[in-house]
């Protein structure tokens, strides 16, 4: 018997790694933008997200959604009253979403035809955080309900988010919640990230929403 | 706790390059965890004993090597350690610090193995 040392120098998520890589080559070659939408249980995604589609189509452009639980196709049908395709993933225990599940629920779908893809994970601060789904932007949703110390508590997931949305603006004041405190907090785990603040019920902020998607597609 | 789905990933990892050293016997895998990475070492420790079991690395001893979070400062035009994961901001002159230079590593670093000598 001898002792030898291999050196692997390996990623342990590789395989998810290159099919996201795949993925987002496949993407930017069909001109879609994709969002991963991460944000804990009931911060409101499905809402935020239900509008934005609405809103999207209302104006004349192409959008999708996947959609990621652990059981149920509830969500699914929510998000599919706005009129956009919509397809559901049960992850059944799976506690996120990774790409492969992304590319198996992509198939049939003409790509090249929709401006817009959102992928909305399962309901989790912490594991999604480590699985690339091949999206151009993340965006981390904190709703105001949930107290303004979220991100210091989470910051792997909105240290790694490209944009934040603070959801339920509508309650705020009901919730004590406290705006200046909830924005430096995101600050200081993310320098210089966007954030919108939004209600999907009342509409708030979507228009500034909106014009950044347009704006991120068009980049 | 997707620890356990790490660790499978390091399983099938090190089954695969095992084939290139038949009869070898693993006695320690190697990792580099970022302290971004979302992984929990004990948890790791937890996983490992069980899905380790029945493979060639049954009995092999997990060692995580944490890695801090290392970032650019444009400012100071160094790269500098965040101690803290509630403020991102260089410990030299205060600023706000987003260009991550290390942190989010999951990898698996090395293997040491007991292989089989050959006997002329």
């Amino acid at each position: 018997m001898t002792t030898r040392i291999v050196e692997l120098r390996r990623g342990i998520l590789k395989k998810n790694d290159e099919l996201a890589a795949g993925l987002r080559e496949r993407f930017e070659a069909a001109g879609v933008l994709v969002l991963n939408l991460v944000s804990s249980p009931g911060t409101g995604k499905t809402a935020f997200l239900q509008r934005t589609l609405t809103e999207l189509l209302a104006r004349g452009s192409r959008a999708a959604a996947l959609v990621g639980d652990l059981e149920t196709d509830n969500d699914a049908r929510r998000l599919a009253a706005s009129g956009a395709p919509v397809r559901q993933i049960n992850t059944h225990g799976i506690c996120h979403l990774e790409a492969e599940m992304v590319g198996k629920h992509l198939e049939g779908w003409d790509l090249g035809a929709l401006g817009y893809l959102f992928i909305e994970n399962v309901g989790n601060l912490v594991c999604p955080s480590s699985y690339d789904l091949g999206e151009k932007i993340r965006v981390a949703l904190l709703s105001v309900t949930e107290g303004e110390d979220k991100p210091l508590k989470y910051p792997t997931m909105f240290n790694s988010a490209d944009a934040a949305v603070i959801t339920k603006i509508d309650i705020a004041e009901a919730c004590s919640f406290d705006r200046e405190t909830a924005l430096r907090n995101i600050n200081e785990i993310r320098p210089g990230i966007r954030v919108f603040e939004t209600s999907a019920k009342t509409g708030a902020g979507l228009g500034e929403w909106l014009q950044y998607l347009a704006e991120q597609r068009g980049s | 706790m997707h620890e356990l789905s790490i660790v499978s990933s390091v399983v099938d990892s090190v089954t695969e390059t095992l084939k290139a050293y038949p009869g070898a016997r693993v006695k320690e895998v190697r990792l580099r965890v970022g302290v971004l990475a979302s992984v929990v070492e004990d948890a790791l420790q937890f996983c490992y004993g069980i899905a380790t079991e029945g493979t060639v690395l049954e009995g092999s001893a997990l060692v995580v090597k944490v890695l801090p979070v290392v970032a650019h400062c444009a400012s100071c035009a160094v790269d500098v350690e965040i101690a803290s994961l509630q403020s991102f901001r260089c410990p030299r002159c205060g600023e706000p610090v987003s260009d991550l230079r290390q942190g989010r590593e999951l990898e698996i670093e090395s293997i040491e193995i007991d292989e089989v000598t050959e006997t002329v």
